[in-house]
Formats: C-alpha cells, structure tokens, sequence
C-alpha cells in the first residue's frame, strides 16, 4: 500500500501535466467546434438550396467518416501527400474542431427551428431587421435550448481528446499509458487517470450548467442549482 | 490528382480493408448486443433495485460514461492481466465498446420506461397483475419500441468509435489502413477509402433510423 501511495506521489506531477494538456485541446477544439457549428448550423438554415446543400454535405461527410480516420489523415496524409506537415496539436484541434463542429451544428440547426414560429412573426411585427432579430429575439431563446446538448458534446469532446494520444500528443492518456511501460504500478496510475477525467467532466457540466442558468435568467426563466455533482440528484429524481 | 493518388495501391489495399471491415461488423455488432442487453438490465435495476445497489450502480454509470473508452480499453487489456484476467484483444475491444455504450442506452430504456403513461401502471395494478407481468407483458412491450430509433443511433456512433479498438491491436480496419500505409510509404489511399468505406455504411444506417424515428413520431 505504501509503495502504490509512493508511486502515485511520484507520478502526480507527470499526471497534472497530462491534464492540462488534455484541457488545452478541449478547450481549443471546443472553441473551433463552436464556430463550426454556427457557421455550418446557420447555413442549414438558409433561404439558398445550394448553401443548404453545401452544409449538409460537410456535416455528413464528418460525422459520417469516423474522427480517428479523420485524425489519421490530418496527422499521417497531409505531410506525405501534400507536405503539409501540421504541428500535431493543431492537427487535434482541428480534426476534434472539424468532428464535433458537425455534431453541433445539427443542435445550432435544431434549436433555432424549434424557436415558436409567433415569435419570428412578431419581429416582422416590430419591423426588426435581420441582425436584431436573430440578436435581440430568436438567439436568446435558442441559446438556452443548445446549451445543454452542447454540454453533452463537451463532454463527449474531452474524452475525445483521449484519442489525440494515438497521434503521438502527451495528454493524460498518452501520459499513463507510457508511465505504466516505465514504472509499473498500472492500477493505481491508470485509476488516478480515470479519477481526473472524471473531475474534469463534472467540473465542465457544473460550468454549463452556470451558463444555461444565466442565459435562462436573460430570458426571464429559472434554473434549479444542483452543485459540482448534479447527476447524482438526477439519478434520484425518477 | 494522380500526383497525389496512386490507384494502384488503393487497389492493393481494398482487399486487406475489406478483411479488417469484417472485424469491425463483428465488433460492432457483438458490442451492440452487449450494450443493449446491458443497458436494459442496469435501466430495470437502477428502477426497482434497493438503494444499497441503485446508488453505487448509479455512481459507476456515471463514470463510465464521463471517462474516455480509449482508457477503459487499456484498463481491461493493461490492468486486468495483472490480476490475473487475461482476454484476447477482440474480446476485449467487445467488452470495452459493450460496456461503455450500456451507459449510454440504459439512458434510452430509462427514457422509454418514463415515457410509458402513468395509465398503464395503474391498469396494471388495478388487474393486480404481479410486478413481473407487469413489466413483461404491459411495460417493456411498449418502452422497447419507442426506443427503437435511439437504439440505432447509438449502434451507428458505435460503428464509428471501433478504430478505437486499434489501440489494443484489434486488426479491424483503420489498423489495417494504417499498417498498409506504413508498409508502402503512402497512406492517402487506405485512410481515404477506410473513412469513405464508414461514410458508406453509416449514412444510409443514419437515414433509416430518420425514418423509423418518423414513423414511431406518426403512431
């Protein structure tokens, strides 16, 4: 017991270092993805068959081809094919970016249409134009919607980033994986790992839920505060 | 394009993605057995289990599901031999995919099982039908097949993450694309058609359950 408590202290620095790495790519990947989705979200919406068309397309396409394959490609295709040698977090970044980006824009998509058609009514009531209207009346309401499923793909994406080990990045997987070759004391290391990424879920859920209370609040509604580990009452409320 | 693409070797490498397609059908389809047996008897006992199980079962869902699979694979391939439980690499990429989807789909049974009208318990009570028939002739018929549609889906996403299995030396088929492109200095062909070969099958497996989705919406 003694010698797992060493070997856990001894690995700790390594450890943390991993997981920051794995929060810089979520955080990173999370912000292209966001991007991603609006972009490719709002085109789904537009009045132009082709715009539509050209989203769908790219959302298919990259939910379709699996994000590993995907990773591959940016990593091992894109200097040997094309020279383009990226750098392999920025490859990461931008595969989880590009992936999860598609996810989301079908929940962009989604929120939006499932705005009550009164209120669109109402902004040409009001003479808004486009901008304020999107901006001031149907954003508002649709943010509130996407949130909780965007904190759903938030997770999803952390435990994608596990994946960015398998094209050589040092996160927290690629961390325990190696330090097991060197060290021994599997159990307790790989524990350790899971332990983390566990925190680092609820942590992440426990900010979005911040988020959907203020943005609720904005449009005049309420959310009950549940703390870090909500799912817990969840579970108990059947 | 040619530049870039040598049809040669993509013709080379079908024959050999083709046999790794076979072991990602098998994984996908053994996992998705599993996780769908799983998945329906933790959504029955995080219901009518006592809470010395419920809690801690509701406690280890959770974190199977916020942890990433790539880790539970190693942990079942790494860990578990030095305690003595050894498993070959497919059965492990099996258990792996099987249990971190039963997560997921004991959320879609839970959902059905909810969904299910407060009309039908009482009826059930009011025939005084034991607790057992209960459930197997009046609840379970009618949560299974809304559930449907989501089932896929998860089938579907599971499809996808079997390239994880490679991690584990499964020879499914982003092993075999990339084992190929090692071998012949070029991997733009192999990964290419790897990722059309998935684009293939999952979106028409996506727009049947569209469908299905529809149709239970319809009833």
């Amino acid at each position: 017991m003694a010698n797992l408590a060493d070997s856990l202290v001894e690995a700790g620095p390594l450890l943390l270092d991993g997981a920051v790495v794995t929060l810089e790519l979520t955080i990173l990947s999370a912000v292209v993805a966001l991007a991603v989705s609006f972009i490719f979200g709002l085109m789904a919406l537009s009045p132009w068959v082709i715009v539509r068309f050209v989203s769908r397309v790219f959302t298919e396409f990259f939910r379709g081809t699996s994000l590993l394959v995907q990773l591959f490609w940016l990593f091992y295709v894109m200097p040997l094919a094309f020279g383009i040698t990226l750098h392999p977090i920025a490859a990461a970044v931008i595969g989880l970016g590009l992936n999860y980006g598609a996810y989301g824009s079908e929940v962009v998509r989604g929120s939006i249409t499932a705005v009550p058609p009164t209120q669109w009514e109402a902004t040409v009531a009001l003479n808004l134009s486009c901008y304020q209207r999107m901006r001031r009346v149907i954003l508002p309401q649709a943010i509130v919607t996407m949130i909780p499923s965007f904190s759903n793909w938030l997770i999803q994406l952390l435990k994608g980033t596990a994946l960015a080990s398998l094209i050589t990045i040092t996160e927290l997987t690629r961390v325990i994986h190696d330090y097991r070759v060197s060290e021994g004391a599997t159990a307790a290391a790989f524990g350790a790992a899971l332990v983390l990424y566990f925190l680092m879920a609820q942590v992440l859920a426990w900010a979005m839920r911040a988020l959907e209370r203020r943005a609720k609040a904005h449009i005049g509604q309420q959310l009950e505060h549940l703390g870090l580990f909500a799912f817990l009452r969840r579970g108990e409320r059947v | 394009m040619s530049q870039y693409w040598n049809w040669e070797l993509a013709q080379q490498a079908l024959p050999r993605l083709m046999e790794g397609f076979l072991i990602t059908l098998q994984a996908t389809v053994l996992g998705s057995i599993l996780a769908m047996t799983l998945g329906l008897a933790i959504a029955l006992l995080r219901r009518v289990s006592p809470w010395p199980v419920r809690v801690p079962l509701g406690w280890t869902v959770e974190f199977i599901r916020s942890t990433p699979l790539l880790i539970q694979l190693y942990v079942l391939y790494i860990v578990f031999p030095e305690f003595g439980i050894t498993m070959s690499a497919m059965t492990v990429g099996i258990l792996g995919l099987g249990i971190h989807y039963s997560t997921y789909t004991s959320e879609v049974y839970r959902a059905g099982i909810e969904a299910v009208p407060v009309g039908q318990w009482e009826a059930a009570t009011a025939l005084s039908l034991p607790a057992r028939r209960t459930w197997q002739v009046v609840i379970l018929p009618q949560a299974l097949r809304s559930v449907l549609p989501n089932l896929g889906n998860y089938v579907i996403a599971m499809f996808k993450d079997t390239p994880y299995l490679l991690a584990v030396s499964v020879t499914e088929m982003v092993y075999e694309a990339r084992d190929f492109g090692q071998e012949n200095f070029s991997y733009i062909e192999s990964f290419t058609i790897a990722g059309l070969i998935f684009l293939a099958a999952s979106y028409p497996a996506s727009l049947l359950t569209r469908r299905l989705e529809k149709h239970f919406a319809h009833r």
